[in-house]
């Protein structure tokens, strides 16, 4: 009994901080929600799996169409899915043609869109697509778990998805793309 | 009386829209002819979260995706599919992240293991209480 009374003032003492360092808990979980906003991307959970079967028709006539098999003869290779009407497609069309003329051959896949919108994307933006597959009702896009335009896909020489670029391509984003290819066996 | 057209052209201008404009899915915005799978289609699609609008579900949402993947809710569940298998398959592309029902998963353990602890502890707890007060 007069053990417990000693012991009394000593555990109040501590019980008294409490509020206050759950209130300086609470702070850092806000400033730091503040400071570091979650990232909003979805990244894909296909990466490292093999691309699902598809095929679909050419996007132009200029361009074969895309379907499974064109990613399995050893070459790895970037899919990069855009859009006519993807303003930040519009963004990245130079880097894409830096990489086409590095000799990365890349296949697209035109989301919902129009063959005259697409030549006249292509035509103002350059093509750097070997194929262009359409999916027009984006069935090709859910397969492979993307989630916008642009995002590009590093596919190795089995047709495996290495790695996934969301977001447009910058030029400092292209050493890391490089990178990607070569780990895939480039 | 220019720059006042101008100005009311202006008023009445549609923003550049990022928008397709190829028309939606079939089944986008077209329910199924059995209303028993339209149901189970809809209840599926109100758990499911759209990618482009991160808050709303597939269901609720407007954006061509959603109703792309409406229309894949759809067809599938006309094949003949479960529901609960298209959830997996989005799962299996977009992770966790795609489903609003909370999947029983290492992290997400203590939400489901919690109230069984709780429980267990309030049975334990009260049977000490009633014990002592049949012996005093």
């Amino acid at each position: 009994m007069s053990e417990a009374a000693k012991d009394a003032p000593k555990r109040a003492g501590i019980w008294l901080w409490l509020p206050l360092a759950l209130f300086a808990g609470f702070f850092v979980l806000v400033m730091v929600g503040l400071l570091r906003p979650a990232d909003r991307d979805v990244a894909s959970a296909f990466v490292g799996k093999p691309l699902p079967a598809f095929d679909l028709r050419a996007a132009i006539p200029e361009r074969p169409g895309l379907k499974t098999a064109d990613f399995a003869d050893g070459k790895p290779r970037l899919l990069n899915v855009f859009a006519s009407w993807c303003i930040p497609c519009i963004a990245e069309a130079p880097q894409l043609d830096a990489l086409a003329r590095a000799g990365v051959e890349i296949h697209g896949v035109a989301i919902r869109d129009r063959q005259e919108d697409v030549q006249r994307f292509l035509a103002q933006n350059g093509n750097p697509y070997a194929r262009i597959g359409a999916d027009d009702m984006s069935a090709v896009q859910l397969a492979i778990g993307s989630s916008g335009v642009p995002e590009t896909f590093v596919i190795d020489g089995k047709g495996v998805i290495r790695h996934q670029h969301i977001g447009d391509i910058r030029v400092e984003d292209i050493p890391k793309l490089m990178e990607k290819l070569r780990e895939a066996g480039a | 009386m220019r720059a006042l057209l101008a100005f009311l052209l202006m008023l009445i201008a549609a923003p550049l829209a990022a928008q397709d404009l190829l028309p939606p899915a079939p089944y986008a915005y077209k329910q199924l002819d059995d209303p028993r799978q339209e149901e189970k289609a809809q209840a599926l699609m109100e758990t499911l979260r759209c990618l482009k609008c991160q808050s709303q579900s597939i269901a609720d949402s407007d954006a061509p995706m959603a109703g792309d993947m409406r229309h894949q809710v759809r067809s599938r569940i006309a094949a003949g599919e479960e529901p609960e298998e298209i959830r997996e398959w989005l799962i299996e592309r977009y992770g966790d992240y795609v489903t609003y029902t909370p999947q029983v998963r290492a992290l997400t353990l203590p939400l489901f293991a919690a109230p069984l602890v709780f429980v267990i502890l309030a049975v334990v707890l009260l049977r000490r209480r009633f014990r002592k007060r049949r012996v005093v």
